[in-house]
Parts: structure tokens; C-alpha cells; sequence
């Protein structure tokens, strides 16, 4: 029943999800509250995991839900569910392709899809930060993690102005939170 | 039977060597389907990228299925979509399997302490980025606004959300069309 359930939730997200890896966040955090396969904080170490390994991000995000869900089995069908859609959409419009593209309708629908697409991500990312910085609780003063917030911020400019690779992010990240007993 | 092995091994290849995926892809897929294979020509695959964008799903798979398609049919691909998928399979099966044994170490929980502040400030970065590229003018900032008013506001639902957004799309761009 689980794995069903598993597979209908990653077609749908094969299908909806516009924009590449990274676009599947908040469909997988829609996944985590409606189905309560994992929190938040579990979201946030899977998609950690999956930048820093090999394939791409979706892909490897899918396979780690699934295996959450439903063991190994649940993570092949997981990743088949969710690149099915995209292999029949394809196929399907390869015939069409010079007028799909061109056509006034796919231009307007992209047109929203691509700030929709931003919208929903920056909303999975402020769930992420209410996580990290504020101990998960609300957005209020009283309740920021300082430390956390500070590392937060010097990542981020680290990474705005020397451009260094996502998976040394991580590495630091984690070396960081060895020394400082992060919580 | 060679190419469909061919196929494979190809993205195989682009699945084990690639971090990150999407765009982080583009070099990789250069080398091998344009130098390597002559599968396609530059152009080509510049065109079958800009599609896999405009296409639900991962850019990748949009990719490897429009390669594989020109080259072997339906059936190449799959192959090659398989291909593509099979190394993330393996590593983050291995991975998931070592993480659970591990998860409650103090050292370990530090760490992903860490890694999440860490990812954070990464996804911040892509969102920046991302939105500087989809968000070109008003009707772009209006609908970004509208999407996230939805979900903070109301805890819209994704599939709601996405069509708001692609009905606020087609109604903005035939304006805007209009006008020009």
C-alpha cells in the first residue's frame, strides 16, 4: 500500500515539477507533511546527502525517499516513477517539437511555470531556515539559533564570493558542525 | 545490441561522474555525445537541453530520453534513462543503508548539524540565481508574489499553485504580447 502510495506521489512530482532537481524540494516536503515519511530536518540531510554523491540531484533525492519508505524496493520504484512522466512527455512531443516550442500557448505556460517554479522553492526554503535558524520554531527574535545563523551567513557569502563547489560547502559544513557541537 | 550498450554505458557514465546534475551535466554530456559519439552536433544538444527545460522533470532524463530516442528509438530511451538513473541507485542505496547505522552518533550529529546549515545557504543561493532568470519583468514578480502569497498565506496546494501560476502565465504573456 506504502509503495503505491510512493509511486503516485513521485509520478505526480515527475510531472509537475518544472525546473530540474531542485524543483522537487517542495513537492517531497508536500510528501513529508502529508504522509509524515519524514521531517523536515530528515528533507533537509537527504538533499545534503544527494548534492554531495554522484547523478543528479532529483534522481538521487528520489532514490533516498524511497528507500526511507519503502526499503530498496521502494527506492527503484521511487526513481522509476518519477522519470516515467518525463520519458512519455518526451517521447510524446518529439514529433511536435519545432511547434511546441514556438507555439504562443507553451510560451505563456513557461512564462508562469518559471516564477512559480522559484515561488514554490523559496517557500520549501524558508521552511529549511526556520529549521536551521530559528530551532525550527517560529520567526521571532527570541528564538534564533546566533551561532547557526552567523555560520548561515558566512557560508553564503563564502560561496557568493569565491564561488567554491557545492560539495566543499557540504564538507565544510560538516567539519564546522563536528568542532562546534552543532545541534 | 551495441548501441543499446553504448547507450548504457554512456550515461552511465554521466550519472556516476556528474555532481548536482542539471547543468552540472552540460560539460560531461559535450564530451561524450557531441565529441566522443557524434550523437549530436552542438547545436543539438543545445536545443534538446533548452527542451529538457521546458519539459516536466528532470532536465537530465529529458535529456538522455531525446538522445536515446534519436539514436535507438522508444526502447534507446529508456536505456539510456536507465543508464543515467543506475549509479544513484546503487551509491545512495549503499549510503541510505551506512547513514541509518550512524545516524545517532554524537560526531555524526554534529556533523549533519553542520551540513544543514551548509545546504541551506547553497539552496539560497540557487533560489537567487533561479529567480534572477525567471523573473525577467512585472508580470514575473507578480506571479512569483502570487505563488508565494499562496503557500505562505493559505497553504495552497502544489498542483493549485501550479496552475495558478501557469494560467497567470498564459494570461500575463498574451498582454504582453499584445502590447508589442
Amino acid at each position: 500500500m506504502e509503495i503505491l502510495r510512493l509511486i503516485y506521489a513521485f509520478a505526480f512530482t515527475g510531472l509537475f515539477a518544472i525546473g530540474g532537481g531542485l524543483a522537487t524540494i517542495p513537492f517531497l516536503q508536500d510528501m513529508g507533511e502529508k504522509y509524515g515519511w519524514f521531517t523536515t530536518k530528515e528533507l533537509i540531510d537527504m538533499v545534503a546527502i544527494s548534492e554531495s554523491t554522484p547523478g543528479p540531484i532529483g534522481i538521487n533525492m528520489a532514490t533516498f525517499v524511497g528507500i526511507r519508505v519503502g526499503g530498496y524496493l521502494g527506492g527503484v520504484m521511487a526513481t522509476l516513477a518519477l522519470v516515467l512522466p518525463s520519458i512519455i512527455v518526451v517521447l510524446l512531443l518529439i514529433p511536435f517539437l519545432d511547434r511546441y516550442q514556438k507555439s504562443p500557448l507553451t510560451q505563456g505556460i513557461f512564462y508562469g511555470l518559471r516564477p512559480t517554479s522559484a515561488g514554490l522553492i523559496s517557500a520549501a526554503l524558508l521552511g529549511f531556515i526556520k529549521m536551521v535558524v530559528f530551532f525550527g520554531g517560529n520567526l521571532v527574535l527570541s528564538g534564533i539559533n546566533w551561532l547557526n545563523l552567523a555560520l548561515f551567513l558566512g557560508f553564503f557569502g563564502l560561496i557568493k564570493l569565491k564561488n567554491i563547489h557545492p560539495v566543499l560547502v557540504i564538507g565544510l559544513g560538516a567539519a564546522m558542525g563536528m568542532l562546534l557541537h552543532l545541534v | 545490441m551495441k548501441i543499446y550498450l553504448e547507450l548504457f554505458s554512456t550515461f552511465f557514465r554521466m550519472g556516476l561522474f556528474t555532481f548536482g546534475g542539471g547543468y552540472a551535466m552540460l560539460p560531461l554530456l559535450q564530451r561524450e555525445v557531441v565529441e566522443n559519439k557524434a550523437w549530436a552536433t552542438e547545436e543539438q544538444l543545445l536545443d534538446y537541453y533548452a527542451i529538457g527545460q521546458t519539459t516536466p522533470g528532470i532536465i537530465a532524463v529529458n535529456t538522455a530520453t531525446f538522445i536515446g530516442q534519436k539514436q535507438a528509438g522508444t526502447f534507446g530511451a529508456v536505456i539510456a534513462v536507465l543508464g543515467l538513473i543506475s549509479p544513484s541507485i546503487v551509491i545512495i542505496s549503499f549510503l541510505a543503508g551506512i547513514l541509518e547505522q550512524f545516524y545517532d552518533h554524537p560526531k555524526v550529529m554534529g556533523a549533519l548539524a553542520g551540513i544543514r546549515v551548509a545546504v541551506s545557504a547553497l539552496i539560497l543561493t540557487t533560489v537567487i540565481k533561479m529567480s534572477k532568470s525567471a523573473i525577467k519583468d512585472w508580470g514575473g514578480l507578480l506571479i512569483f508574489a502570487v505563488v508565494l502569497f499562496l503557500i505562505l498565506g493559505f497553504s495552497s496546494p502544489i498542483l493549485v499553485t501550479v496552475l495558478v501560476g501557469a494560467g497567470l502565465g498564459i494570461l500575463l504573456s498574451r498582454r504582453k504580447y499584445g502590447n508589442s
